[in-house]
């Protein structure tokens, strides 16, 4: 049996109202009120596609081995990096095997991540693969006062192909591939260009998505009636409605788009949803899925009974829950970097990443993988070739320490008003973690008045910086203070 | 078996430059005001000098590397001049070169200076650090800035003694509300004004919970000294010289931040203190230490550093703080010419600008400030961060006290 192993989802705490949006730019364009329902889900200012990527992966892989992985597929059409495998950095953050993988990059198109999908169920069928992780996500940028920018949530979403433990059999495909080009985005671009709504609507998700599944459904000979959900993309809250008449199902088995609470999450959204489906979902239920950009894929799933065995992941229901309200659209604008603000002259230092230093560290710097001394038990990081124990001093006899997934709380923090951020204060603290090693970490995600001594935090993997001179974009973790607790 | 420094080497002259924003002048013509007071001082021809070190931190944006910024400024005579570079302690690194430079024999007499022109960036604050910090630690190190690094000791400090933030704000706002009330009677210092605490209380935030009052100034200066051996010191017509009884240097092995550490003191400053009563024959440094100059970059760093030099018992600063203690007319003394506070801190020259106001005081030449019958008076520098750091104590008093 080949099929979903397990699921994972990232939706970032921020959420921007509508409202917000309406109330600051509709008197530059009315026609976004028309869709100024709930609120999107924003990326804070030190995420993207990667991050986001990676902490959907690792809620993913929550009690499964991640040195079984033999491949890790990224799709995203919001990727850093046009020559440097971006699926490498995330297989590097998860700390996976190096040898014997084969990961992947899945872009350019809404659609990868279902096609990212497929080609790694079809690798394992085709027995040469055992386990792949397929993770999309997108950050996409949208310009001021546009029906992107209310429409555009950000988020991740990740499952986990095998053989072993399947929760959700894989029952088929079909694909279908057209050069529909409802937006694309240039070469050196920042943002999407679209062309009309009402042609994309009628033309593009109403045609296109129904005609895929027909097509799904006399290649399998299934019938629609078949599935408990059929999740399909479409932003258009009323055009997602006229798809399930049209596939003539009721209403309550089209899985909701998420435009309310989250907005469309590009590359990650088929996948967001699917996730948001198996968190609903029974043995025996079915769920369809669709995708749509220049075509569309349909894959079936069957749920097992191994779903029940699901608990580690917080999926897409728990990061929704985990929500505080962005309540400035001027905050918001800086955080996409739509507006410019004086980072001050000591945001001016621009140092080269130094690709030297980074390959021998990658570990330590992409997966916060510290050192553990084989004669003393020390935990450390980083590490160094000396154990940092006094009168252990053992040499060059260490073992790797993922500290990414451990327990740990501030020791001592502050928020400094004088570093350059973008979100001032830059907030920053010695962290000590269970089971020992303790490092000094920016913190992110966190309110500097709610910080105490003592309290928990958890790791995030974050935008470091970017070198706009050279387009480099760097990585490390931070801590994310728990204010409620562990 | 070392014998340590006590009594081995003598200060026969010394100079301070004007410590402010010195827009008009260069770092040679803050070390050449320095130097012309210091010659004079001590009274020898520029051409005895047999070596001299140089002390500045930031030289990407001050003098550049090397030492022939010193040797071309004072138009030195072709001697061995050697620039050292230790963060903060990096003024008394350059003493502690010349000082073990004479001691050991190798020199008759030797020049320390000190120099840095840190208003020639742009901007308020130290320089920024990511080029200062090695390409390993650019991929990773927390966004920190000097306020925020010992700012951090602040959260640290309260929690091991479950202290209110709002004691511990008051307790520093007396620090800095003493050193400015010190600063006031320097002409040689930048800041000549009082402040009130109520001032300091309701000053902007630059980093929690330090505001601006509880961080030093930031300005350009310069500080020398010459030293030989207290045999020569003799010949040359000096008589009651001040003399070197301890100088001690401690440096994070990387304990702080990656092993164990309660955020609450230093252990650097509290080993380096330690080692130097012992070189300084102190028993009882509460009783017996007339004065001090400690690194007050912020008010923070000067309440810890009480308890670490073992002035105050451990959590009690705060309350000798308050109980005027430190204050010009407690028991005590401390940033007696104003200190960082006051002066700023051109980190090349902070160190010497210290050791400078207790060769003043030991002199009986402080002015307005003079303290009565100074023995022994410490200086303290610490450089980096509270978790990672280099310490430098040195302890001056009269040959043979």
């Amino acid at each position: 049996m080949v099929g979903i192993t397990s699921y994972g989802g990232y939706i970032p705490r921020y959420r921007l109202n509508r409202m917000i949006i309406v109330q600051n730019m509709a008197w530059y364009f009315p026609v976004i009120m028309a869709v100024a329902q709930g609120e999107k889900a924003v990326a804070n200012w030190d995420e993207d596609a990667m991050s986001m990527a990676v902490a959907a992966s690792y809620d993913c892989m929550a009690g499964k081995d991640r040195k079984s992985l033999d491949g890790v597929y990224l799709a995203s059409t919001t990727l850093p990096f046009a020559d440097r495998m971006n699926a490498g950095i995330i297989a590097a953050a998860l700390n996976a095997p190096e040898g014997g993988a084969a990961n992947a990059d899945f872009s350019a198109c809404l659609r990868a991540g279902t096609t990212a999908s497929i080609a790694a169920i079809e690798a394992i069928m085709a027995g040469g693969k055992k386990n792949v992780l397929v993770v999309a996500a997108d950050q996409r940028r949208a310009k001021m006062a546009t029906l992107h920018e209310m429409f555009y949530g950000d988020g991740a979403a990740a499952l986990l192909f095998g053989q072993d433990n399947v929760i959700a059999e894989f029952k088929g495909s079909y694909s279908l591939s057209c050069d529909f080009v409802d937006h694309y985005k240039g070469y050196g671009k920042e943002f999407d260009y679209g062309w009309e709504e009402r042609w994309i609507r009628d033309e593009g998700y109403g045609k296109i998505i129904p005609q895929a599944i027909a097509g799904f459904l006399k290649k399998t000979g299934m019938s629609i009636g078949d599935f408990f959900k059929v999740i399909y993309p479409c932003y258009f809250s009323g055009t997602h409605k006229d798809i399930a008449k049209k596939l003539g199902i009721d209403p309550s088995k089209a899985q909701n788009n998420l435009h309310a609470v989250c907005g469309d999450t590009g590359t990650a959204h088929p996948l967001v949803m699917l996730v948001a489906a198996l968190e609903e979902a029974k043995p025996g239920d079915k769920l369809l899925v669709a995708s749509f950009g220049q075509g569309c894929d349909v894959l079936a799933f069957e749920v097992t009974e191994k779903i029940k065995d699901i608990k580690g992941p917080k999926g897409i229901k728990g990061h929704l829950a985990n929500k505080v309200d962005l309540v400035s659209y001027q905050r918001f604008s800086k955080f996409r970097d739509l507006i410019t603000a004086d980072l001050g002259i000591r945001g001016e230092a621009n140092p080269n990443t130094s690709l030297t230093t980074l390959w021998r560290n990658r570990k330590m710097i992409l997966g916060l993988v510290g050192a553990k001394c084989k004669q003393c038990g020390t935990p450390q990081f980083p590490p160094s070739p000396m154990c940092i124990k006094p009168d252990c001093g053992t040499v060059n006899e260490f073992e790797d320490y993922e500290f990414a997934n451990r327990k740990a709380k501030v020791l001592m923090f502050t928020g400094d008003m004088l570093a350059a951020s973008v979100d001032p204060p830059a907030v920053y603290g010695l962290v000590g973690f269970d089971g020992g090693g303790r490092t000094l970490l920016d913190f992110t995600d966190c309110d500097i008045n709610q910080i105490k001594v003592g309290m928990p935090v958890t790791l995030s993997f974050r935008r470091r910086s970017i070198d706009k001179v050279r387009g480099f974009t760097g990585y490390f973790w931070k801590a994310i203070p728990q204010i409620g607790g562990e | 078996m070392s014998t340590g420094i006590r009594d081995k080497v003598a200060i026969i002259g010394m100079g301070c430059s004007k410590f402010g924003e010195r827009w008009n002048d260069g770092p040679d013509a803050l070390m050449v005001e320095a130097f012309q007071e210091c010659i004079a001082d001590a009274g020898i021809d520029k051409k005895e000098i047999q070596a001299a070190w140089l002390a500045t931190c930031f030289d990407e944006i001050s003098v550049g590397k090397s030492a022939l910024p010193a040797s071309m400024a004072l138009k030195l005579p072709n001697i061995a001049v050697t620039r050292v570079e230790n963060f903060c302690a990096s003024g008394t690194e350059a003493f502690r070169g010349a000082v073990y430079g004479v001691a050991s024999g190798a020199y008759d007499i030797a020049l320390a200076i000190g120099v840095e022109k840190l208003k020639d960036i742009g901007y308020g604050g130290l320089p920024e650090f990511s080029t200062a910090m090695g390409s390993l630690n650019s991929l990773w190190f927390a966004n920190m800035t000097a306020p925020g690094g010992f700012a951090m000791l602040a959260s640290g400090y309260a929690a091991k003694y479950g202290l209110d933030m709002q004691f511990i704000k008051k307790a520093i706002a007396h620090v800095s509300v003493k050193s400015h009330a010190n600063g006031a009677l320097n002409p040689k210092a930048h800041l000549r004004k009082q402040v009130t605490e109520e001032q300091v209380l309701n000053a902007p935030m630059i980093a929690y919970p330090l505001g601006l009052f509880d961080c030093c100034g930031v300005s350009d200066g310069s500080a020398c000294a010459i030293v030989t051996t207290p045999e020569i010191a003799k010949s040359l017509g000096k008589k009651d010289s001040v003399t070197v009884k301890a100088l001690q240097l401690s440096l994070s092995n990387g304990t702080e931040i990656a092993y164990d550490w309660d955020g609450a003191h230093f252990i650097t400053t509290t080993k380096a203190s330690t080692a130097a009563y012992k070189e300084a024959g102190i028993k009882n440094p509460r009783e017996e230490i007339s004065m001090m100059e400690v690194h007050d970059c912020f008010s923070i760093t000067e309440l810890v550093t009480m308890e670490d030099l073992h002035i105050s018992e451990r959590g009690k600063a705060p309350e000798d703080i308050l109980n005027g203690l430190y204050d010009r007319g407690g028991k005590v003394p401390c940033q007696v010419d104003g200190g960082l506070k006051c002066f700023g801190h051109p980190i090349g020259a902070s160190g010497l600008r210290m050791i400078y106001e207790m060769y003043l005081q030991l002199n009986g030449r402080a002015g307005e400030r003079q303290l009565k019958d100074p023995k022994f008076g410490l200086t303290h520098n610490l450089g980096g961060f509270p978790m990672m750091n280099v310490c430098s104590i040195a302890i001056v008093g009269k040959y043979g006290a």
